[in-house]
This record gives C-alpha cells, sequence and structure tokens, in this order.
C-alpha cells in the first residue's frame, strides 16, 4: 500500500549492510533446507522420540501460554491502567525475562524451585512434591521465559485502545470488572491474541531454562529444541535438521499470521 | 623438525616410563624430555583443545603449568560431550587438538578423516555412584537406581559416560529409572552436588572435583567399566606445532601427574 514505491534510488551504503544482514538472517535457514535428508524426512518425523517431543511441546507450550493469560493480562492491565505506585519498577522486573539468557533464568528457577530452594525446599518438606525433572517444571520455564511477551504486547494494546468506552460503562454503572470484561477486553482481544501467539512460539522454542530447570527425559521433560540438541551432541545430525525445519516452519507460520491477522490489521 | 624432536623426546619418555613402571621415574624422565623442548623454537600461538567435559579440572591444571613451559602459547578449550565435539569438528569446527572420553568418538572423528596420525590413550577412569552429601535418597548400591522414587540422573546413552554407564547397569543385571538424561558428565554431577538429584552415574574423578558436595557410594561392578581417553592431533590443525606440544604434555608430563592426581588411571 505504499505511496512511495516509485522512489528506489537506495545508497550502496545501507543497501550493502543491508543485503549483509539479511543473509546473516536467512543464509543458516537455507543452510538447514539444504542439508535436509528430505528422503527420510517422513520416517524421522513420525519416529517414536519425534513424536513424543512433539507432543510434550505442544501440551507443555499451550498450557504455559493458558498460564501466561490468567496471570500476564492481568498484570498488563495493572501496568496500563493504574497508578500503582512503583509501576515502572514493576515493568522492569516482569520483563527481565526478554533480555536474560533463559539460562540464567533455569538456574533462578533451580535455585528458588529446586528440592533445597527457597521455595522448592519448603514444597519438599511439607508436601514432598520436588519440581525439577518435571513436566510441571517445563510449563513454569516456559512461562518464565515467554509470559514477558504477552504482557508487552497487552499492555501495547491497552494503552493504545480508546479509553471512553471505559468512562462511559463506568457512567452507566458497570463495576470496574464488569468494564474490564465487557468493554475493555474484547476491544483489545486482537492484542491479547498476538500477545498470546507470540508467547506460546516462545515457550514452544525454549530450551535453556528447561534444560537446566527440568532437565532431558523422553516424554516428560524432553521437547523438541532439547530433543534437537541431544540429536546434534548424539552425532544424529539429521534428526536435528530435521526437528529445526519443523520449529522454522511452525515459527514462521505463526509470524506470516500474524502479520496477516493482527499486525497488518491494527 | 622440532615438532618431531619434541614428540620423540616426549614419546621416548613415555615409553621409558611404562617399561620402568614405577612412579618415581616418571617425573625424572620427563623432566628430562621436557628441558630438551628448544627455547628458541618453542611453540607459540593459541591452540584450541577440544575436550572431554570430565577433562575440565585437569586440563584447566595443565594449562597453568604449561604457562611455565610455553610462555608464548595460550591453550584455549571448548569442553563438552564427546559426541558432540566430535559432530562440531566433522562440521569444520576450527580445533588443533582433539580429547575424547572414549575411543568409540574418536572413532567417529578417525573415520570422518579429521585426524591427524593414531589417537593416543592417556588416561583411563572408572565410574562412580555418587550421590549428594549425607546420602538424603540412603542409597545403598546400584539397585538403588532402579526405584522410581528416587531422583536419578544419568548421562544420554550416546555420549561417553552415558554408555559406560549402561555397560555398569547391564553388568549389574539393572534397569535403572532415571528422571534425566544429562547431556554431559558434569551436568549430572551438580545436579548430585545440587541435591536435586538423589543418585547419578558419573565418572570417579568428576565426584572428586565435586569435593565434599559429593559422596561416593562403592560399587563392586564399576571395575569391569572402563573408558580409554584418547587424545590426537588435527589434520587441519591451524597451529600444528603447538598442537603436538599440547598433546605430548597430555599423553606425557605434566599430563599424567596431573591427571593421576584427579583421579584418572594413567596408562
Amino acid at each position: 500500500m505504499s505511496r512511495r514505491t516509485a522512489d528506489l534510488r537506495v545508497p550502496a551504503a545501507l543497501l550493502i549492510p543491508a543485503a549483509l544482514g539479511v543473509a546473516i538472517l536467512v543464509l543458516p535457514m537455507v543452510g538447514l533446507i539444504a542439508r535436509a535428508p528430505w528422503g527420510d524426512l517422513p520416517s524421522i518425523l513420525t519416529s517414536d522420540e519425534v513424536l513424543t517431543a512433539l507432543r510434550l511441546s505442544l501440551v507443555t507450550a499451550t498450557v504455559a501460554t493458558g498460564v501466561a493469560l490468567v496471570c500476564g493480562v492481568p498484570i498488563a492491565w495493572l501496568l496500563a491502567r493504574t497508578a500503582l505506585p512503583g509501576r515502572s519498577v514493576l515493568r522492569g522486573l516482569v520483563t527481565v525475562p526478554l533480555v536474560l539468557p533463559p539460562v540464567v533464568g533455569g538456574v533462578a528457577l533451580l535455585m528458588v524451585f529446586g528440592r533445597r530452594g527457597l521455595v522448592g525446599g519448603w514444597l519438599y518438606d511439607t508436601f514432598g512434591v520436588s519440581l525439577p525433572f518435571t513436566t510441571e517444571a517445563v510449563v513454569l520455564a516456559q512461562v518464565f521465559v515467554a509470559m514477558p511477551f504477552l504482557i508487552v504486547a497487552v499492555e501495547g494494546a491497552l494503552r493504545t485502545a480508546d479509553r471512553r468506552y471505559e468512562d462511559v460503562a463506568a457512567t452507566l454503572g458497570a463495576t470496574s470488572w464488569t468494564t474490564f470484561r465487557r468493554v475493555t477486553l474484547p476491544a483489545v482481544m486482537p492484542g491479547v491474541l498476538a500477545g498470546a501467539v507470540l508467547c506460546w512460539a516462545r515457550a514452544l522454542g525454549e530450551f535453556g531454562a528447561t534444560v537446566t530447570f527440568a532437565g532431558s527425559f523422553p516424554g516428560t521433560t524432553r521437547t523438541l529444541p532439547l530433543e534437537a540438541y541431544v540429536a546434534i551432541n548424539a552425532g544424529d545430525s539429521d534428526v536435528a535438521i530435521v526437528l529445526s525445519l519443523l520449529m522454522i516452519a511452525v515459527s514462521v507460520t505463526i509470524l506470516i499470521g500474524l502479520r496477516e491477522r493482527w499486525i497488518g490489521a491494527a | 623438525m622440532s615438532r618431531a624432536r619434541l614428540a620423540f623426546a616426549v614419546t621416548a619418555a613415555a615409553l621409558l616410563t611404562v617399561a620402568c613402571g614405577g612412579d618415581d621415574g616418571d617425573d625424572a624422565a620427563a623432566g628430562a624430555a621436557s628441558t630438551t623442548a628448544p627455547a628458541d623454537d618453542a611453540p607459540s600461538g593459541t591452540v584450541t583443545v577440544l575436550a572431554a567435559a570430565s577433562l575440565t579440572e585437569s586440563f584447566e591444571t595443565l594449562s597453568d603449568q604449561l604457562r611455565a613451559t610455553y610462555p608464548d602459547l595460550e591453550i584455549v578449550y571448548s569442553f563438552g560431550p564427546s559426541s558432540g565435539l566430535v559432530e562440531q569438528l566433522l562440521a569444520g569446527a576450527p580445533a588443533d587438538v582433539l580429547a575424547t572420553a572414549d575411543t568409540k568418538t574418536m572413532d567417529e572423528a578417525v573415520a570422518g578423516g579429521v585426524v591427524d596420525g593414531e589417537p593416543r590413550i592417556f588416561a583411563r577412569n572408572t565410574l562412580a555412584l555418587a550421590v549428594p552429601a549425607g546420602n538424603p535418597g540412603d542409597v545403598t548400591g546400584l539397585a538403588d537406581l532402579a526405584n522410581p522414587d528416587l531422583r536419578i540422573a544419568i548421562c544420554e546413552p550416546q555420549v561417553p559416560c552415558g554408555g559406560a554407564a549402561q555397560r555398569l547397569l547391564d553388568a549389574a543385571g539393572v534397569t535403572a529409572a532415571p528422571d534425566t538424561l544429562t547431556t554431559d558428565v558434569k551436568e549430572a554431577a551438580s545436579l548430585v552436588a545440587l541435591g536435586e538429584a538423589d543418585a547419578a552415574l558419573i565418572y570417579l574423578t568428576d565426584a572428586a572435583a565435586e569435593g565434599d558436595a559429593v559422596e561416593t557410594i562403592d560399587v563392586p561392578e564399576s571395575e569391569q567399566v572402563v573408558n580409554d581417553y584418547p587424545v590426537a592431533v588435527l589434520t587441519d590443525a591451524p597451529n600444528p606445532d603447538g598442537a603436538w606440544a599440547v598433546a605430548d604434555a597430555i599423553t606425557g608430563e605434566p599430563g599424567r601427574s596431573i591427571l593421576g592426581e584427579a583421579g584418572f588411571l594413567t596408562p
């Protein structure tokens, strides 16, 4: 829809580094496609290990996204709509995982929820519950790294939404909870959906926090990225390539879908 | 030709010590070998060594000690699971020396044509049943690894420590119920040291390296399962002189003494 497509005189000083940058971003994917064992693709994709990891990944990423929606949307609302003291500190804190190396998150989770951790030690002594090496730990690791994506997306949507409808609802006697449920939430639904999809994709790709905090065992904690890592370390590069292609396909599909449906429309 | 001469001297020293078999003879013979290294033509530059995770502490001590012998030589390590390191090499990772935790992974590197000459065995390692200090899971032997209520960490079956663990479990007739399969032995050792795993099969040397945080349980079958550690210089080594000097220091002195102190058996 650009009105200035005719102006194509791009200076070389911009074009060359841009082309280099595109090569850095795109070549690895081209390399994967070039090296892919297309003949063995069906058998690898339907192998027990891959299907087990795929199932675990889909389930954990979806549950993690659910948890992130339940907790993340209220956080975003607090950040966007209230004059909470220390709001900017809170925003900083809940978005730290965006820039934190995930493995740091994994170590931190282990120190808190591990069997000798701050909270985990109490859980274990009181209830005999121990989180590491469980599927719940995978979900927790995914929520830790992925929820900030949802919070940021929803807060952005809330800030750009027209608040007059909320004011009208309030003057008509709606409680703040009813206003949130019936007016605010429907208005920012595209932003919530976009955030949820981003969060789900990030959870699906989670590796560092998961392997550090939840460990790696087929069917319980070994998600797709962990399976790919195990495969490359075991000298099984074909499986690693196929798993990588699978995850790229999911990511690209999501990005295209997001662009067309929500981001493009917004 | 200094490289060949040095290699000859150290190999000769190693052969001598093997022939003598006495611990006291080692240091003297190897000491003599290292002083024959020509000072005017000493190896310099950077040497990249890909090494099994279980060698971490020993090799770091080695490079500290080599700094005195070869002040111009800088050794850079990449520690990881041997199988993963070989995979990196076959994909073209630039490195000078490869040291793996079993012969199977080294054989893959040889078959891939990335190894220059014959790999040399420089150390042997056995497994230990490691538990956190105080043994919270009351582990008494390998049979406890079948207990689903205990948190068990074992290495991936494809990496050397995992292969050794499988052989040990087979020898003992135990079907383990692990809760996590770690990519390398250090990961399993950390889980025990942190108390997150009640027991793990790790190398004796890694259990020793964790100090007081980890206790070991005697496993009679462990003597039957021994991993040989080979080292080799790589065909495309960017710094072959440095590579041979480091490989010789690993198979000879000060490598033997350091590895022996860490609990490795030296050939």
